[in-house]
């Protein structure tokens, strides 16, 4: 099989569906910012926080859904409120007693989730439960996909604004601390731009699956770059491909999009952990280890 | 005014057990001062009471108004994420973040003041490495590089050279001299003893309280420093609630 018999099977699908565009173009939005969303969070340990948060969404998707069917205004906005009322109450606990960040993210997280699959169990079906869950990336209409873009750009954008404190709060705190510098609170704004950046994936990708996009080629990047900027450039790469691939193998195999695009991106970091250019585990053992003079 | 940072019984207490208590006095301008005692003295805490990062439980510190901004910390080196990725050279930069602010552009000249930083450390050329392929040495030279950079009046530094070799200690030991002679404020957390008496005129003997504070030699006698020992081994977990009057 040629290269050329291979050309229509990668593009076919999106020049005769709209919504496979559509998808496209979504993967494309939420790949860019949740690149870097990822790589930071992989840098200041908090790769657990980003799942916590997406199980925090749920209850204010539920409620959302229960009082305006399903609308993705509604939905949204429910689940951006539950996930910034988990997020400050953490934050609040944490200021408040000596309990660590991630022990009290687990506990209103998971307070969070119960009362979320609650809601819905009572009031919807399961379907409607998977479908929080899991998104639906191929039923994204016009609207959905403004909304996508919009908040993406907004979280891309405000990521370049605070990068630099946000940096120097996670490598060296007590610099930051010694000037004056606020680092609570761009922790704070950091966890909104997370929020934010899930609650953009849900639609798409569902609570569950949105933090797939952004952790694994998160985690999978630092087998490829060493720099932050190198590291969030591979990560956005890889989160398209594995978004444009997912699509495909969802398509032809009829499998669910969501896990599927997940599941590519799940493909990459294996791939990376084994033969990565950084520690990869068969590159290290195997390779010739050369080393220079100093 | 020529007090750099005056103390008023200042206290600092970790769920209630004190870690400073009662601690009053002043650091002079242009001073050049050895923070000393056991560990678990409240020498850190005492750093961290001048900066801030700590609440006071009880007093006050009060830094001169035209030093505060002036200000520059080298904290322990555990409190550093060495691991995180970030270039030497960008680390050095830092020490131009009161003229950037956490938004202005980091221009031309700063990077060229970076560089030289790196020089005056003995790290020529070393500004597109990665912080955590430096040894422990090399990477204390980035953080003094960085105070360089920040050319500041007032200066703290936390066990500066716990871990490093001793060529580097001396060359840093140099610069903190040189600032000295510059007219700053040094204060510097220490323990090795023959380090203190050679390089440091002034010193402060803790022990959670004020042991001595004073002329180096004057500080470091023998009955002071037994008297050190004596005190930072005693915790008693039902010890009665402390009455002292502020003096």
């Amino acid at each position: 099989m040629s290269v050329l018999s291979i050309l229509p099977l990668a593009v076919d699908p999106f020049i005769e569906f709209g919504f496979m565009r559509r998808a496209l173009v979504a993967c494309l939005a939420l790949a860019l910012c949740s690149g870097p969303m990822g790589v930071l969070l992989v840098l200041r340990r908090m790769s657990l926080v980003g799942d916590a948060m997406a199980h925090a969404l749920l209850p204010g998707a539920a409620i959302g859904f229960l009082l305006a069917g399903f609308s993705l205004g509604a939905m949204s906005a429910g689940s951006f409120a539950a996930a910034m009322l988990v997020a400050l109450g953490s934050g609040a606990v944490v200021r408040l007693t000596p309990q660590r960040e991630d022990a009290s993210f687990a506990a209103f997280y998971l307070i969070a989730l119960a009362s979320g699959v609650m809601i819905i169990s009572i009031h919807g079906s399961s379907v409607d439960l998977m479908h929080v869950l899991f998104g639906a990336i191929l039923a994204v209409d016009d609207a959905a996909l403004l909304l996508i873009a919009s908040v993406t750009s907004v979280v891309l954008a405000s990521l370049a604004l605070i990068y630099r404190p946000l940096i120097v709060e996670c490598c060296d705190p007590g610099f930051l601390r010694a000037l004056g510098g606020r680092g609570g609170l761009y922790h704070f704004l950091f966890l909104c731009l997370l929020v934010a950046t899930l609650v953009s994936g849900f639609q798409a990708l569902g609570t569950l699956m949105g933090v797939g996009l952004m952790m694994l080629p998160a985690v999978t990047a630092r087998f490829w770059a060493r720099s932050v900027g190198g590291m969030a450039a591979v990560a956005v790469l890889l989160a398209f491909v594995a978004g444009y691939l997912g699509l495909l193998v969802s398509y032809y195999a009829d499998l669910p999009s969501g896990p599927a695009i997940v599941l590519v991106a799940g493909a990459f970091y294996i791939f990376s952990l084994l033969l990565g250019r950084h520690e990869g585990i068969l590159s290290t053992r195997f390779l010739r280890q050369v080393h220079k003079e100093f | 005014m020529n007090t750099a940072i005056s103390l008023e019984n200042v206290t600092v207490a970790y769920r209630r057990h004190p870690a400073l208590h009662h601690l009053s006095g002043s650091f002079k301008r242009a001073s050049l001062t050895a923070v000393i005692g056991p560990n678990g003295a409240g020498k850190s805490s005492l750093l961290n009471a001048i900066t801030g990062a700590v609440p006071l439980s009880d007093g006050r510190v009060s830094v001169a108004p035209d030093l505060q901004p002036s200000l520059a910390y080298l904290p322990q080196r555990t409190s550093i994420d060495r691991s995180f990725p970030i270039r030497v050279d960008e680390l050095v930069q830092l020490g131009s973040w009161r003229k950037t602010g956490p938004f202005g552009r980091v221009s031309r000249a700063m990077r060229d003041a970076a560089d030289h930083a790196l020089a005056a450390v003995g790290l020529e050329g070393f500004g597109a490495r990665l912080v955590g392929e430096l040894s422990a040495g090399q990477f204390q030279r980035v953080l003094f590089a960085r105070l360089l950079l920040q050319d500041a009046q007032l200066i703290l530094l936390d066990e500066p050279f716990n871990a490093v070799d001793e060529r580097t200690t001396a060359d840093m030991l140099a610069l903190v001299q040189r600032w000295h002679g510059e007219g700053r404020t040094v204060i510097a957390v220490l323990h090795d003893m023959a380090q203190v008496r050679a390089h440091f005129p002034e010193a402060l003997l803790l022990a959670r309280e004020q042991i001595s504070w004073g002329p180096t030699a004057e500080v470091l006698d023998e009955s002071h420093l037994a008297h050190a020992r004596r005190l930072s081994m005693a915790w008693d977990e039902e010890a009665a609630f402390c009455v002292r009057e502020a003096a």
